[in-house]
């Protein structure tokens, strides 16, 4: 099912990701999409994730409309100004892309051109309120579009946060992207089922669909990493236990993550799947948690 | 030598919606010689303020409005106009408006943009606070300006990339956003947060026609 039908529908929806490598190396994309066409509601496609250069968002969404998905084009406002993004939404729509998520973005100096000059011209709020405007037919100037755009617009909300002003910040700025058009949410990774649903006490008279992000964890050195060094990312101690006491941590990582899933279904509206590496393995959690048919 | 306009008589007005008193700041450094918050023109800013109903609870011109310690000082003999005031009108640059901010526990509304000097803006290093956009935003953000406090320069909420208050950009820094939603919190302004900010117009960021022959590289390269 396509990512509006799935929303509209009520069904709890499932997307997940892909990040292009760095290079013209299409091959993992396209076998990627072939396992999980079908399977899925949706496919990101990260836009230079963490700030390194590598092949587009753009293309490759392209690519993925192709071999039969609905991607959703992830836009950063690093990297280009308002003349370049409203472009590739033009390029994006001529290219059949549907859907796309709103975003601020990594700082250079995270990536690997850390010296490159920062942009941020618009940030995410407007990004999203951009894309309603070229639905309706017009640029940021008001200048007439000749054809017009019509994505489904989609942001993100960083639901776990260490103090009341981020968290506060979090909510009030999930607000302001409906207000701008966004029509659904895609989460950082949560582990923590019952401090999500405090968020969700908060954010469901917003009355949008949120998919709570899902990363399987590999090891317990990943879940250590992510608790250091990603901001709103908690993986309890009782999980990196289990990781630690495993002999087979692939088997185990598929399990927590679907147990996640399963949790998260009476929770929120779906999921949203950024395997880093996994993606192949994606067809094996949604069987797991019983989703999709798998 | 910092070079500001005052915003248009309107836009204060919109500021100062629901408010009934307030307290007039000028500035008698670059904002007088901008002739936007000398003296002559807290005066004239009283009298229209007044003229539209506004009662003016007191003013005070201070030597440099940007010396956050000098405000202070200079602000305590004038409790009492201050205590009686809604909110306090700055006229001067986007760092004076900040410093009273940063001192005075209300509402600080900004009465003036701080214009491009095109880098020629004299030996006080100011950059860091203010960057000279020609569209000040202060008024919806405490007194602590976004393009400056957040490493990113966001203008519509923080990015979520913060950790126990710290900017990831910078950790050393505080996330400029959580100062903007404590210092609104404390004055109780939150609601402004909500305001969605459309995309700030740089074009006014850029040294404007008339001050580039003045600039030293138009001196330099004049025949």
């Amino acid at each position: 099912m396509a990512l509006k039908e799935a929303l509209d529908s009520g069904k709890f929806a499932v997307t997940s990701e892909v990040g292009p490598l760095k290079g013209t190396d299409t091959t993992e994309i396209l076998e990627v999409a072939e396992v999980l066409r079908g399977k899925v509601d949706g496919v990101n496609v990260t836009d230079q994730q963490s700030a390194v250069m590598r092949l587009g968002s753009l293309v490759t969404c392209h690519l993925l409309v192709e071999k039969g998905l609905d991607p959703v084009f992830q836009m950063t406002c690093r990297d280009r100004n308002r003349i370049a993004l409203q472009s590739d939404l033009l390029n994006a729509h001529v290219f059949g892309i549907k859907n796309v998520l709103a975003l601020t973005g990594d700082f250079p100096t995270f990536g690997d051109h850390p010296d490159a000059k920062e942009v941020y011209d618009l940030d995410s709020v407007q990004l999203a309120w951009t894309v309603r405007r070229m639905n309706e037919g017009y640029d940021l100037s008001g200048n007439d579009l000749e054809g017009k755009t019509d994505f489904l617009i989609g942001a993100v909300v960083t639901p776990l946060r260490d103090t009341e002003a981020a968290f506060e910040l979090q909510l009030i700025k999930m607000e302001k992207k409906i207000e701008a058009g966004a029509r659904f949410f895609q989460t950082q990774a949560v582990y923590d089922v019952d401090a999500f649903d405090k968020f969700m006490k908060r954010a469901e008279q917003f009355k949008v669909p949120i998919l709570a992000g899902v990363i399987p964890l590999k090891s317990a050195g990943m879940a250590k990493y992510m608790n250091k060094n990603v901001a709103g990312v908690s993986v309890p101690q009782h999980l990196i236990d289990e990781m630690a006491g495993t002999d087979d941590k692939t088997a185990k990582g598929l399990e927590i993550a679907a147990k996640l899933i399963g949790d998260l279904k009476d929770v929120c509206q779906g999921v949203h799947i950024m395997a880093i590496g996994w993606e192949k393995k994606v067809p094996e959690i949604l069987k797991l948690a019983k989703l999709n048919g798998g | 030598m910092i070079k500001s306009e005052q915003k248009p008589f309107e836009e204060i007005l919109g500021y100062l919606e629901g408010e009934n008193k307030v307290f007039i700041l000028g500035c008698d450094g670059c904002a007088n010689a901008s002739q936007t918050g000398g003296l002559p023109q807290v005066m004239e800013m009283k009298e229209r303020l007044e003229g539209d109903g506004k009662k003016v609870t007191g003013y005070c011109v201070i030597d440099f409005l940007c010396q956050k310690a000098l405000v202070a000082s200079r602000l305590r003999p004038r409790e009492a106009e201050l205590k009686e005031a809604d909110s306090l009108l700055t006229l001067c640059c986007g760092i004076g408006t900040q410093a009273v901010a940063a001192t005075v526990k209300k509402t600080v509304h900004p009465g003036c943009n701080t214009i491009s000097l095109g880098g020629a803006r004299g030996e006080w290093q100011g950059s860091e606070r203010c960057m000279e956009c020609g569209d000040c935003l202060l008024e919806y953000t405490g007194g602590i300006c976004p393009l400056t406090a957040c490493s990113k320069g966001l203008i519509n909420g923080a990015c979520g990339g913060a950790a126990e208050g710290k900017c990831e950009v910078s950790p050393e820094r505080p996330c400029g956003w959580e100062l903007i939603y404590e210092r609104l919190k404390e004055v109780g302004r939150l609601e402004l947060l909500k305001k969605f900010i459309e995309p700030k117009a740089y074009g006014k960021m850029r040294p404007r026609a008339e001050l580039l022959p003045t600039s030293v590289w138009a001196l330099e390269n004049r025949d």
